[in-house]
Formats: C-alpha cells, structure tokens, sequence
C-alpha cells in the first residue's frame, strides 16, 4: 500500500505519542577516560548511567604499567632505588625511605641517628608535596584556578629543597643502603625556613579560598562517603582510612625511624566523605611543617652511614688511596649488596598511606622479588563502591580527594 | 624473637601450620590450602589476633630460587624444603587493634595452582587477588570477578613468573569496537 507524504507524517506521529506514553530510556554506557581532562592520572571508568545517576561501574587501571617488579629483578639491590621514584612521583623521597627501610629491615642493619633524622626530613617534605598536589589539583578539576595556582606555588617552593639536597626535583633517588647520598647542604635549615614561612601562608590562602567557599563545599560535602568499615575491609590506608575516624598512622602507632621522637598529631575525620578528606590533607600539611621544625631542632651530629663497607660505599678518600676501600667500593658496584636469604616486609606512611616492600633474597646481591604495596591500589578497589548510586560530576572530586598516582596504582 | 602470633595458631589450629618463622621481626606462618579459609577466618575473627586489615595479597615464583637456600623463606616442621612446590602465594595482615603483622604463605604447585578466595572475609582480596592472577596465574576458587587487572585482557602469559622473559613482543590486539562494549551484556 502506498501512502501519500501527509498519511505518512499522520503514522509517525502516532507512533511517537504511543512511545511518549510510555517513556523508556535506555541506559547509557560512557566511556570516561582513559586521558579525561578532570582525572589527573590515566584511568578508565565505563559508566553505565541512568540519566545523571551512575547505575555502574567499571573500573579500569593498569595504563601506566611499567613492569616495576619485573624491572627489579634485574639489577642490584641499589640499582632497584631509581625506579622507586617513579612509583609516586610526587612523593619519591617516601618511596626512597621505604625501598631501602626493607633492605636494611631483612639485613638487620641499624642506620645512625642522623640518618633517620634526615630521612624523616625528606618524608615529611615529601607528604607536604604530595598533600599539596592533591589540593591544589582537586580544586582545578572543580573549577578553582586560583587555589591551583597557589597551591602549585607552595609546592614549588619545596622543590628548589628537594633539588638542593638531592640533585632532582622529582627523580631524587637520595637514600642508600645504609644511609644516604649525601648529608645536608651549609644553609639548608635556613632555607628550609624561608620556605615553610611562605607555604605556611600560602596555605592560608588556600583555605580561605576553598574551605568555606560555596561552590566547593557543595561539590565535597557527603559525597564520595566512605564507611568505616568498608575503609578498613578494603585495606585504605592514609587519609582515605583516617577521613572515617581510625585512629591510624604507621608513624604514631607502628613508629619506624625516630617518628616516636617527635610531637604530632594523627588528623583524623568523622564523615569519611570528600571534605573531611580535604580537612585532613590540609591538616596534615601544618602537621608537617610542625615536624620538619621539631627535626631541625632535635637533629644529631655525626656520619649519615654505617661504618661497615659491606653496606655502604668507603668514602672517596679510602676508595682511591687503600686497597680495602678499592675493593669494598667494587664488590659492591659489581656484586651487589649481599643481602641474606630471607624474606621481609617493611611498611612506612606514605602520602596516600601505606607503602610497603615486600622482598625476597637469595643471598646473590640481586633482588629475588620485589613487591610493592601502593596504597591507592586497594582505594581504587573500593572506587566502586563510592561511585555507584551517585551523580556523574561527584566522580571528579571523589577520584581527586582519592589522589590516584598512576606511577604507583600501575608500577 | 618474640612469637606470640605463631604461638597462638600453633596452640589453636596445629593441623593447618605447616611451618613458621619469625625473620627479621616479622612472624610467617605456612598454612595448608585446605585449611586457609579456615585460619583466616580465626584470624580475622579471634579477640586475640582481630587481624583486620588484609594489607597485601601476592605470589613468588621459586622455580630459579636455590633449593639449598630455601629454608630461608619457606619454613617446613617436616619433609625437606627442597620438595617444595614452585609458587606461594603470600597474604600480609594487619591487625589496628594489637599494632601486629603476620605473613600467610600457602605452597602450590604449578599443575594445582588455585587457593580458595577471600573475597568473603576482606574487600580488599577482591583486587589484591585480581592483581595476583594477572601477575602469576593463580587461580582464585570462588572469585566473583578474576580479570586481569594492571595487563589487558589479550595478554599472553604471566609476566612475574621467572620463566618469562624481561624482553620480548607481544601479539597485536585488534582494537577494541565501542560497538561491541553496548552489545556486550556484562556492560547491560
């Protein structure tokens, strides 16, 4: 039967008002990622939505892998360190100091007093990098350029640190087996005090400009919530565990180094959503400025590494003029640390929690396995779970205050 | 060196414990996979361990490690370490409430390599498990969803076992059709 052009109108808007009558939506499958301008990090989430709601998840990470383990066992034990800055790149020095905590933790070798005050320096120096980052990279992705800018100033301020006592910015590989690269440069206190002077206030200025600011409080305030128990069953660590209010930090309650020393507070939240997680990074910051000057203050004299040329290089003046110095220094450039057989785990705080290396010798001066535990692993596996039921645009500040670091998550 | 964690299973569960050491301040105990779910759940559960925290779950591979030398890593009350399996996988708990750590290893062997899941007990052996598989092959009984988690899915063999090579060439994967993902029920 044919139709004229009219009858044909007719039929279809009668069709159309049947559909309306009853109105389906299909649900809609997206793809976010895995380079999404409001993710910093490369991540995949393929959503299923229900109109703005999120109805499921899949999460998708791995883009960065890098074959870190694999890498590990290659090398020598010290030639294992360069790779760690590369897991949490904002945050290289705390790998650096966990990385080598394991080796010395399985070798039963005790660090001198200065090493350990050193290395709480450049742990904290580095939380406050990577708290900052986090800060300052949450409130662009919500629209807050100015707070970046400033946030990004105060960290720029402790990289010049960073870079004057190690050589890099971010590719520090400062710690050694034993002790450290070298001690700390003339002035350096000096410098480290003009410098916390400015973040202090440059982190004033973020908090005024976010903490109470309308828009920002609305995006961050319950949403993203994280349950207490969900944060302890699913192994989140750090602020993602203390936003629920546990009482947890490896520095106050399984103290490594000389944390037992010093005079801090553990931050911890009582929502466990978004906000308190920006609470208690902003918190944690004025803790750490806190410490580095409670260190500087309480810092002792002496050499930065043990003594025995089995674990640390001979200095430079035994190396070129004794013969034991020679051979120490090329047994240990050549063969490696000879670590004993025998297994061990060894955890430190890390800016997003727990950091752990777990590691395994067989006694030859390489590294049988190395395992690393990222923290923002076991959070992104509780992703999910704060996604799912929620609206789409309270993914981007729950996946910012998370703080995924691809180069940890991916090794 | 103290050892009250393995004391204390020693005493409870003497049939799962096939062996212990306490290295470097930390307790490992070596359970049998029957008795694994067994073992964590008193762990887990147990006023006395209240091991909450399920940290870190992860394989190694021994097939290139010195038989002579094995001793060191894998404890054994009976039998010679040198007959031991090639893979273990290791579990690391934590317990907030006691401030303790204990190291699980189960033994397996390549042929019979699976271990019940913990999905039940810990959200977190959901991807610790997942990434466990994708790096070593092991299967977890009971796993609600045992992808590959840091590789993709076309990935060919298991990069940490020590029989592959640190270089080399994969095969190349058509890419993926976003068609097919709307087709694709799990995505439903």
């Amino acid at each position: 039967m044919t139709m004229t052009a009219s009858q044909k109108l007719t039929q279809i808007r009668s069709e159309l008002r049947t559909e309306e009558a009853e109105i389906v939506h299909d649900k809609m499958i997206i793809n976010m990622g895995p380079s999404h301008p409001a993710t910093h990090g490369t991540v995949k989430f393929v959503l299923t939505l229900d109109g703005e709601t999120v109805d499921d998840v899949d999460i998708t990470i791995g883009y960065l892998h890098r074959g870190f383990e694999k890498m590990a066992e290659a090398g020598t034990w010290q030639q294992v360190l360069p790779y760690t800055d590369r897991l949490n790149y904002v945050s290289p020095l705390i790998n650096n100091v966990g990385y080598v905590g394991a080796v010395e933790k399985l070798w039963g070798v005790e660090i001198t007093p200065r090493a350990k005050y050193i290395r709480m320096l450049i742990s904290e120096l580095s939380r406050m990098t990577d708290h900052l980052t986090s800060i300052a990279a949450g409130a662009l992705e919500l629209g807050g350029f100015t707070p970046f800018l400033y946030g990004v100033e105060a960290r720029e301020a402790l990289y010049p640190l960073v870079e004057e006592l190690t050589g890099a910015r971010l590719t520090t590989s400062y710690t050694r087996i034993g002790g450290l690269a070298k001690d700390l440069p003339d002035g350096y206190e000096q410098h480290m005090e003009t410098a916390l002077a400015h973040v202090e206030q440059l982190v004033v200025k973020v908090d005024k400009m976010l903490t109470k600011n309308r828009i920002f409080y609305d995006r961050m305030m319950h949403t993203g919530v994280l349950s207490q128990e969900d944060a302890i069953s699913s192994g989140c660590t750090g602020v993602m565990l203390r936003c629920t209010g546990v009482d947890w930090d490896l520095r106050k309650h399984q103290p490594y180094l000389a944390y037992n020393e010093l005079d801090f507070d553990v931050i911890v939240g009582s929502r466990g959503d978004n906000y308190d997680r920006y609470l208690c990074r902003l918190e944690e910051l004025g803790q750490s400025i806190k410490m580095i000057r409670q260190i500087f203050k309480q810092m002792p004299g002496g050499p930065i590494n043990v003594g025995d040329w089995r674990v640390c290089l001979p200095p430079k003046d035994a190396v070129y003029n004794s013969i034991e110095g020679m051979i120490a220094h090329f047994k240990l450039i050549t063969e490696g640390h000879q670590v004993p057989p025998g297994e061990a785990y060894f955890a430190v705080e890390g800016g997003n929690g727990e950091v752990g290396f777990h590691i395994v010798s067989q006694g030859n001066g390489r590294p049988y396995r190395v395992k690393v535990r990222p923290p923002c692993f076991y959070a992104m596996g509780i992703l999910k779970k704060l996604i799912v039921g929620h609206m789409l645009a309270d993914i981007v500040p729950t996946f910012d205050t998370l703080n995924m670091i691809g180069g940890e998550v991916d090794r | 060196m103290s050892q009250p964690l393995i004391d204390l299973l020693r005493t409870v569960k003497p049939k799962a414990i096939l062996g212990s050491h306490a290295l470097a301040g930390d307790q490992t105990v070596l359970v049998a996979r029957e008795q694994l779910l067994d073992v964590m759940t008193f762990l887990r559960d147990d006023s006395r361990t209240r091991m909450d925290v399920l940290i870190d779950v992860t394989a190694v591979d021994y097939s290139e490690y010195d038989p002579a030398l094995r001793h060191a890593v894998t404890p054994l009350d009976a039998g010679s370490p040198a007959d031991l399996p090639r893979f273990e996988v290791v579990y690391h708990l934590l317990s907030m409430q006691h401030r303790q750590r204990i190291r699980v290893k189960v033994a397996l062997a390549e042929d019979d390599f699976h271990v019940p899941t913990l999905c039940g007990l810990w959200i977190s052996a959901n991807w610790g498990e997942r990434e466990a598989y994708d790096m070593f092959g092991v299967k977890f009984d009971g796993h609600p969803d045992l992808r590959r988690v840091l590789m993709y899915e076309e990935f060919v063999g298991y990069p940490l076992r020590k029989d592959f090579p640190q270089r080399g060439y994969q095969p190349l994967v058509p890419m993926p059709n976003l068609v097919d993902y709307a087709d694709n029920e799990t995505y439903r």
